[in-house]
């Protein structure tokens, strides 16, 4: 069936494994007609897909160092554009963003600016020169750009708080969903998504989780798009609900008027009552609801740690030119956007059919003892995600009676609309693939910079091949231990986590980044300098504000990488120009970098 | 000036185009968001800001970058900078 090599025939490989996928949802549909359980549905998607993943990162396994680092650097535009998008969205991204359009409106929206945007200045200001370099990880452009084993601890530093941080969350997310797919405690399904993410990449490397992370793409647009197409066909909103939900968003604002959003206030010691990690809907749905700055705030965090975070920055060394890794960053964006662009809507159908009284799926307005006895609100009250009280003891659930969970507009919404039983497993497959790639390229970025950087380049230079991978291959295990063993503790929540790790990444690597291309006279003092003072600023904000303190310029503990990114900047370009310009060599290294055409700075083999 | 020199100023003059374009829709409009979305222009009958957020400027950003791409080529084809396909 195939023949040639396998770059060659990518096409026709995921056309037949999205085919196989989608012959599998058919035969689960099946299945459940002829009376096959939930929970065994649940269970045949998770564990389904997760051995196919499993076994591609088994088929990639490697034994060469450019393999293992960038994935030989053949993977094609497009395909490396899916791999992104996977590596990209993470957990968050799927389970929890429409969640909080939905509740949050405006305000939240600027993270979709913020999380697109950034691809503008990956493409314009980073990627294309870093795969000129040719370098394995974003420490090994910092270390040979400015020179000297300072500045690529400094940078290694930057990258494990940054990813860190990330990862915990995106362990923590794989934990969450296999506990309730395969129905197992949650401190066990942690070591459960663990032992998946490490066998998509452990043999591999970067070679394994690209062609992990293309299958897990597929599982996740498929997923994220059925129920909204579903949904929105079946309550009769549209075809195509992208372009075609204006009436419903104008219906939701009529219906907010109607039932008294913001006039009608609950009293603080009936939200006691209410279980914790729920909320009720308190912001308009299309309304302006933030102030400028707020929105712009959060946003320019968001596109700056974009352009700094090391999990994506180095999905572009593994394209075969510099002009592919342009192009690639295009279409990485385009796949991000189908999944994005989707969200506002899921969450404007999700709350039509919980609201909209001319609905059979709405609630607002019906009786409280009847909402109590409809099956799909007993589930999800019982997961802890929907709540529902007679505050003003009129009998009638209104507005502000009704709380539900962030996650439940993705994982509840499908069988709130009667959605069949599949799609809340094919849900849960979906978000499964996400959480565990992203997981998996961030693990990843860890322990290669720690065996690249750490190891090879400062420890041991004379390593063989074959050590070097063992000792790559045994921080991947430890990193992704250390990080499940702090998911399991759960101390953070997820969406909090991840905006933190691009503060961080932001606040140490960005100025550093941009400045290492497009400013010749940066130098090594003034990198390390930009790097740690910034990293500590921010770090030194975030802790201050999260212990009371007042902050200024309204900058928040989801925005604090304002503050560590500036004074990256100043002190980068102060202790630059007070210390020694680069020699020429470095100042020549430069202009190379700036040129696509020619062999790249660093060896192929390095 | 050299051949490098004027490739790297052209490369420049596109960044900052590129980065004006971005500007606008990520930053610059979110300024003017109530007027926006009381403007009574509604792309696809959407409120103007709300639909900024949800497609608008997203769209913006995936053709942007694929034009930034395009010209890029252009101009490191001007300058025989174009990489063989067999680098």
């Amino acid at each position: 069936m195939i023949k040639g090599k396998f770059i060659d025939n990518l096409p026709k490989v995921y056309g037949i494994y999205t085919g196989g996928f989608l012959g599998f949802i058919i035969l689960m549909a099946i299945a459940e007609q002829a009376g096959m359980s939930a929970k065994m549905i649940g269970i045949f998607f998770v564990a389904f897909t997760v051995l196919i993943y499993a076994l591609i990162g088994y088929l990639s396994r490697t034994l060469q160092v450019d393999a293992y680092y960038v994935a030989g650097r053949q993977v094609p535009t497009v395909f490396n554009g899916m791999a992104t998008a996977a590596d990209w969205m993470s957990g968050a991204s799927f389970v929890a963003m429409a969640g909080g359009i939905y509740f949050k409106g405006y305000g939240y929206m600027a993270l979709l600016v913020g999380w697109t945007g950034g691809y503008v200045l990956v493409a314009s200001l980073l990627a294309p020169y870093l795969r000129k370099f040719g370098c394995y990880t974003v420490p090994d452009f910092i270390g040979t750009r400015y020179g000297g084993n300072m500045a690529r601890l400094s940078a290694v530093i930057v990258l494990t708080v940054a990813s860190f941080t990330y990862v915990t969350a995106q362990i923590n997310a794989t934990g969450t969903i296999a506990s309730v797919a395969l129905d197992i405690p949650f401190n066990i399904a942690v070591y459960v998504g663990l032992a998946s993410i490490l066998m998509c990449s452990m043999l591999g490397g970067m070679r394994a989780v690209t062609w992990t992370q293309v299958a897990q793409y597929i599982v996740l647009i498929i997923a994220y798009l059925i129920p909204v197409f579903w949904i929105s066909n079946k309550i009769g909103a549209g075809f195509f609900p992208h372009f075609m939900l204006a009436d419903e968003v104008a219906r939701i604002a009529e219906l907010e008027n109607q039932f008294g959003l913001g006039t009608i206030k609950n009293s603080a010691a009936d939200l006691a009552t209410v279980p914790k990690g729920l909320a009720g809907i308190t912001k308009a749905h299309s309304d302006v609801n933030t102030t400028p700055w707020k929105f712009i705030s959060l946003a320019v965090c968001m596109m700056a740690g974009t352009a700094s975070l090391p999990h994506v920055m180095m999905r572009y060394f593994t394209t075969p030119s510099v002009k592919a890794a342009r192009r690639s960053v295009g279409w990485s964006l385009f796949f991000i956007f189908l999944l994005y662009s989707s969200a506002p809507m899921l969450a404007t159908l999700s709350k039509l059919s919980l609201m909209d009284p001319n609905l059979p799926t709405g609630i607002i307005g019906k009786s409280i003892a009847d909402v109590q006895a409809i099956d799909w609100y007993q589930n999800w009250n019982q997961a802890n995600l929907m709540f529902v009280s007679d505050f003003n003891g009129n009998g009638t659930l209104e507005l502000n009676e009704f709380f539900m969970g962030g996650k439940a507009v993705v994982l509840a919404t499908p069988e709130v609309a009667g959605l069949p039983y599949v799609i809340s497993g094919l849900v849960a497959a979906g978000g499964m693939a996400a959480a565990m790639s992203t997981a998996d390229g961030l693990v990843l970025a860890i322990s290669n910079a720690l065996s690249h950087d750490i190891y090879y380049k400062m420890i041991n230079p004379k390593a063989e091949t074959a050590k070097r991978l063992i000792v790559a291959r045994v921080l991947l295990v430890i990193i992704g231990f250390a990080g499940a063993t702090i998911a399991a503790l759960e101390i953070q929540g997820i969406l909090g986590s991840v905006i933190w790790a691009f503060d961080f990444a932001m606040s140490g690597l960005f100025f550093p980044l941009v400045l290492g291309v497009w400013w010749k006279r940066a130098n090594a003092q003034g990198a390390v300098a930009g790097m740690l003072l910034g990293l500590i600023s921010g770090s030194a904000y975030l802790i201050w504000v999260r212990n009371g303190g007042a902050g200024f310029w309204g900058v928040t503990q989801l925005t604090f990488g304002i503050v560590g990114s500036l004074v990256s900047l100043v002190s980068m370009i102060v202790v630059s120009l007070i210390t020694k310009a680069p020699d020429s060599a470095t100042q020549k290294m430069v202009d190379e970098v700036r040129v696509p055409s020619g062999k790249t700075v660093l060896g192929k083999q390095h | 000036m050299s051949k490098q020199a004027q490739h790297w100023e052209k490369t420049r003059n596109l960044l900052f185009v590129t980065l004006a374009i971005w500007f606008v829709f990520s930053i610059g409009i979110f300024f003017f968001a109530t007027e926006m979305n009381a403007s009574g222009i509604k792309p696809f009958g959407y409120p103007l800001t709300y639909w900024f957020t949800c497609q608008g400027s997203l769209g913006i950003f995936v053709i942007l970058i694929f034009w930034f791409a395009g010209r890029q080529e252009k101009i490191d084809e001007e300058f025989g900078f174009t990489e063989r396909e067999d680098d």
